[in-house]
């Protein structure tokens, strides 16, 4: 698969009122995440990875923290000449009153884009899917079965959200029914919403679902499809999560420590993101740490377990932080206790406070909160 | 069109750094590693971003390629500019003949054209060298205030170590009126940093004198200051009071690591209004797993740590397997430290792998009765050390050593 032939477009503000603890200040896309990374920046590396040069990206509000993050696409090496990163602001359709609303009005918006682009095909993904993912395959897999559109699936327990399909599969890898409302508790092959198609059939697809006034994507334009498609599955093993909530977004931090980040973060699948120029993180002489991430720029003169240190982050002498996720340049006071709970950037826990939240219900400290 | 630049820096990046020993055997000592995760030209190259100077000429001789392709375009710094930026100036083919940089002063002379391309004021000529954080601004300022041609930073030095260095006698107005280089009996503790500001026009000229005189060593050092002084141009010192140390050895390389864990010691890197610049690797943050003791120590992110770990500096992406131990260490990005092995008072390079159960290094207090052979121990880049292998104190390992038979 020649992949300077693929336009990537990411969405980067999908469902953000579903986790709107974090997106009350930034959307999806620009959610901390990992320690130093932003929700973007893993399907934005897994496109980079497979060689894709031209990505779009669409918002819809709150984005500017997102565009400071992304910049000129520097550090995904995609601040070029000819194609590279291009920030797609929310747009208005002439007489419809307001920015885009569905998937199908999002998409309608980027034809324009998408047409300028020269590329044969889209590969469109999602920026609350934490995943890494080997697009290339996926890509050349498709090219080999012949299908017209391949979706990425997961088998595992459906994230709780209006967009996400599940996959009903006829001979093979064939999807010959997908539905969303169906949010009974057994496992199921559910959809990571990552597509790859031609451009000439997406922009057909949607311009018919806007004729026709079809309003939901999945079961407009997938569903609707399926007989006359060969829309095909492409099953991921590896390490892939869809932020739902705050309770998602905690317990696949709480993952990664506890040993899977080797899935996420693979020697040949780099995970690119904007550097901060911190020096390394510093332990000090009484400090304790055990099954953390731990990002440059921490300072650590506590103790540090099962958690998630962002960088800047600094831990005094005495504090204790325990299944956390603390995010950038947040301060640990002397004696402060911190359990169970996601610490927005830079809050401050003053001495000797003691803050706990459950694993099954985490606290959440908005950004530049004192406590 | 081009904008006038008032100072411009050229940064000497040639040396060998030859008391590095195998530690600059393919890479010149701007690109030795330092401080988890920078190498020590980021420091020079910072202060000149920092201090508002946007162009820079780096002069490389001795083995440039790593530090070519570390510079590249000078983005990491912030000097991917469209007037300026930074520039590396290697000797190159010239009608007359092909001339290597033959000391200091050549190199600048050599490339007198880049310098007048800028058309600058000032020429500020650095040594990359030094671990220090400067603002060379507020000396440039100094310079010109003097009205100095030339403004040499000095900095006072403990006496009995003045002897190592160029040292000056300094006037209470700040004029320099006597230079002696490293004497046997040190007269003044005033020595010179390496970091000097000139008037271009005055430079250039004596820069052309000393190419024309035969006798000369071309060294800055020797012959063009000097030559200034006697021709009684105004020359001043400019006091710098902070960390600065040359890691011209092994010893000072390490010591100056583990510096950074000492919190009497004035180098802060956390300081967000004087940062240090550098590519910065791409990794995940570091995991320190529920196996791991780690304590008084600076951990480079991608590194992954099941062991134990004190008064050490590591690296980007080094691995430390469980039950290994790491004390008043070294350890550069990729490096592996396998299960049961330790590593004491050692400086390991790149992409080594220490087997199982072997032994790097010794502390000083097991010799106590034999300190004269006790010293830092070496391990160069790729090297594998063996399982159950021993190396000792003072020791430089370029090639692999065996581990005990099967």
């Amino acid at each position: 698969m020649r992949a300077s032939n693929v336009l990537g477009i990411i969405y980067a503000s999908v469902d953000d009122d579903r986790i709107s603890e974090l997106t009350a200040v930034r959307t999806i896309g620009s959610v901390p995440f990992a320690g130093r990374y932003r929700l973007i920046d893993f399907a934005l590396s897994n496109m980079v990875n497979a060689g894709i040069s031209a990505v779009g990206v669409s918002t819809k509000s709150n984005y500017r923290s997102l565009m400071d993050h992304l910049g000129a696409g520097k550090p995904w090496d995609l601040s070029r000449k000819r194609d590279g990163l291009t920030i797609l602001p929310p747009f208005d359709l002439a007489g419809n009153g307001g920015v885009s609303r569905t998937r199908i009005e999002a998409l309608h918006a980027m034809l324009n884009y998408m047409g300028h682009s020269n590329k044969d095909y889209v590969l469109l993904a999602d920026a609350n899917v934490v995943a890494t993912i080997d697009y290339e395959a996926l890509m050349d897999g498709h090219l080999k079965s012949g299908a017209d559109i391949t979706i990425a699936y997961k088998h595992g327990k459906k994230p709780n959200l209006p967009d996400i399909m599940s996959f009903a599969f006829g001979d093979g890898d064939r999807i010959t029914r997908a539905v969303v409302l169906d949010n009974s508790p057994e496992e199921k092959d559910y959809s990571l919403n990552v597509l790859f198609m031609k451009r000439a059939l997406l922009e057909r697809l949607v311009s018919e679902a806007l004729t026709a006034g079809a309003t939901e994507f999945e079961r407009d334009v997938i569903n609707a499809n399926c007989e006359k498609l060969y829309i095909r599955g492409a099953k991921i093993d590896g390490f892939a999560c869809t932020i739902d909530s705050l309770q998602t977004y905690y317990d696949v931090s709480m993952k990664l420590v506890q040993g899977q980040y080797k899935g996420l973060f693979q020697k040949d699948l780099p995970v690119y993101t904007k550097v901060r120029d911190d020096m390394p993180a510093i332990y000090g002489t009484k400090s304790k740490a055990s099954n953390s991430l731990i990002a440059d720029g921490c300072i650590i003169k506590g103790t540090v377990e099962n958690s998630i240190l962002f960088r800047g982050v600094y831990v005094a002498e005495g504090a204790v932080v325990k299944n956390s996720v603390v995010m950038q340049d947040s301060y640990i006071s002397e004696g402060a206790s911190v359990n169970c709970a996601v610490l927005d950037k830079n809050v401050v826990i003053k001495p000797n406070k003691a803050l706990s939240g459950a694993a099954t219900c985490p606290l959440f400290i908005g950004k530049d909160v004192t406590v | 069109m081009t904008k006038k630049t008032e100072c411009l820096a050229m940064l000497l990046a040639g040396g060998q750094g030859s008391r590095l020993g195998i530690l600059t055997k393919n890479i010149a000592k701007p690109a030795v590693p330092y401080g988890g995760k920078y190498r020590i030209i980021d420091f020079p190259l910072s202060n000149c971003i920092n201090s508002g100077i946007d162009t820079v000429g780096v002069l490389t001789q001795y083995q440039p390629l790593e530090l070519n392709s570390y510079l590249g375009n000078g983005a990491a710094w912030d000097l991917d500019r469209m007037n300026g930026g930074v520039h590396v100036l290697s000797p190159y083919q010239q009608i007359k003949g092909t001339a290597w940089y033959k000391g200091t002063a050549n190199a600048i002379y050599q490339n007198i054209h880049f310098i007048d391309r800028y058309n600058p004021e000032y020429v500020a000529v650095l040594s990359g060298d030094h671990i220090y954080k400067m603002d060379y601004a507020k000396m440039l300022e100094y310079h010109k205030e003097k009205n100095a041609a030339c403004t040499i930073a000095m900095l006072e030095v403990p006496w009995e170590e003045a002897s190592r260095f160029g040292l000056m006698f300094v006037e209470p107005d700040g004029s320099i009126s006597e230079f002696e280089e490293k004497p046997k009996n040190p007269r003044s503790n005033k020595a010179s940093m390496g970091v000097y500001i000139f008037t271009w026009s005055k430079l250039r000229q004596y820069l052309i004198d000393d190419e024309n005189d035969p006798t000369s060593g071309n060294d800055f050092g020797h012959n063009v200051i000097p030559a200034m002084h006697s021709a009684g141009e105004r020359m001043f010192a400019y006091q710098f009071d902070g960390y600065w140390k040359d890691v011209g050895t092994i010893d000072s390389l390490w010591e100056a690591n583990l510096d950074l864990l000492n919190p009497k010691v004035d180098l802060d890197l956390s300081d967000d209004k004087w940062k240090i610049y550098s590519q910065s690797p791409v990794a995940p943050p570091h995991f320190i797993s529920d196996k791991a003791a780690v304590e008084n120590s600076m951990i480079s992110e991608g590194c992954e740590i099941h062991g134990e770990v004190d008064y050490s500096i590591l690296f980007s992406n080094v691995t430390i397997e469980e039950g290994a131990v790491v004390r008043y260490s070294i350890v550069m990005p990729g490096t592996v430290i396998k299960a049961g092995a330790v590593v004491e008072y050692a400086i390991v390079a790149e992409n080594a792998v220490i087997a199982e159960n072997a032994h790097v290094g010794d502390s000083p207090e097991a010799m106590a009765d034999d300190l004269d052979n006790w010293g830092i121990a070496v391990i160069g880049e790729k090297v594998t050390i063996g399982k159950g292998a021993k190396v000792n104190a003072k020791d430089m390992i370029d090639t692999d050593v065996e581990g005990e038979a099967k």
